[in-house]
C-alpha cells in the first residue's frame, strides 16, 4: 500500500528499505519527515491532536501519488500519516519517492507534501498553556501548491 | 387520498442524503453526522447549506458564506453547485491542516 493512515509510529528506515527492496534499478530516496514543534503562532504546544476523513483521506493521498507519478519518472511513493493524539518531536508525516536520480525524486516528494498540506482532509488542534485550538490553514500553503499548477 | 398515497407523495418529494461536519465545525455545530431529507428536483449543495443555516444559531453563522467552508460529495472536493442524489455523502469542513 503506497498510502497508509495510522495512529502508530513509523520507522523510517525500515519503511525506506522496504519500499526499495529488491529494486537494483533505484539510484535516489528522497523522503520527508515531518514533525511536531512545541512553539506555533507564539504558543508553547504541549499536545497535539490530528483528526481525519476515514476513507476521503487515503482517496486524496492516492489521487496525489498518482499525479506524482504521471509528472515525474519516479518508481514508487510512499505516504504515512498519522492521526490521534500526539506529542512535541513525534513524527506525524512520511513521504518517500524512489528513482533512478535524485532530481526527480527530490520534486516529487516536494509536490506531494505540498498537496497533501492543501488537498488530504487531516486537522490539527492544538493544546496551549492557553487551552485548546484548531490549527489555521496557512495562506503559504496554498501558495507552495500552487506554484506546482505554473 | 387515503393514508398510502400521502405517504407516497412525501417519499416522491424528498431523497435523503448523509451530511458528515469534521474539526472545528463538528465541534462548533455539535454534530459529526446526520441523515438530511432533501427536495427532489436535482437540489445543489447551496440548497443543502442553506436548509442547514436556517437551523439558526451556529448552524447559520458556521455555514455562512463567508466563512471558510470546504465541501465533499463522496469523498471528492466539490462545490455549492454539485447537484446532489439519494445516497449521496456530503462533508462539511474547514481548510485542512495536515502534514
Amino acid at each position: 500500500m503506497p498510502v497508509r493512515v495510522q495512529t502508530e509510529d513509523f520507522d523510517v528506515s525500515a519503511e525506506i528499505a522496504r519500499l526499495r527492496a529488491g529494486e537494483p534499478k533505484i539510484g535516489a530516496v528522497a523522503s520527508f519527515v515531518g514533525v511536531v514543534r512545541d512553539l506555533n503562532d507564539g504558543s508553547n504546544v504541549s499536545q497535539m491532536t490530528l483528526e481525519h476523513y476515514p476513507g476521503m483521506t487515503e482517496k486524496a493521498l492516492e489521487r496525489i501519488v498518482t499525479e506524482a507519478k504521471q509528472r515525474w519518472d519516479i518508481f514508487d511513493v510512499l505516504v504515512v500519516h498519522r492521526v490521534g493524539p500526539l506529542a512535541p518531536t513525534d513524527q506525524i508525516v512520511l513521504v518517500a519517492v524512489t528513482s533512478a536520480h535524485r532530481g526527480e525524486a527530490f520534486a516529487a516528494c516536494e509536490f506531494v507534501m505540498d498537496y497533501l498540506k492543501t488537498q488530504a482532509p487531516f486537522w490539527k488542534k492544538e493544546r496551549t498553556g492557553a487551552g485548546s485550538r484548531w490549527v489555521e490553514a496557512r495562506d503559504s500553503d496554498d501558495a507552495a501548491a500552487q506554484r506546482w499548477r505554473q | 387520498m387515503d393514508q398510502s398515497e400521502v405517504l407516497k407523495g412525501v417519499a416522491a418529494a424528498t431523497f435523503s442524503v448523509k451530511v458528515m461536519f469534521f474539526a472545528r465545525l463538528r465541534e462548533a455545530l455539535g454534530c459529526a453526522g446526520e441523515t438530511v431529507f432533501l427536495p427532489t428536483g436535482r437540489p445543489t449543495v447551496e440548497v443543502l447549506r442553506d436548509q442547514l443555516r436556517s437551523r439558526g444559531g451556529p448552524w447559520d453563522t458556521e455555514l455562512a458564506p463567508a466563512r471558510a467552508v470546504r465541501i465533499a460529495v463522496n469523498q471528492d472536493m466539490a462545490t455549492l453547485q454539485t447537484v446532489l442524489k439519494p445516497g449521496d455523502e456530503v462533508a462539511f469542513f474547514p481548510p485542512v491542516t495536515g502534514g
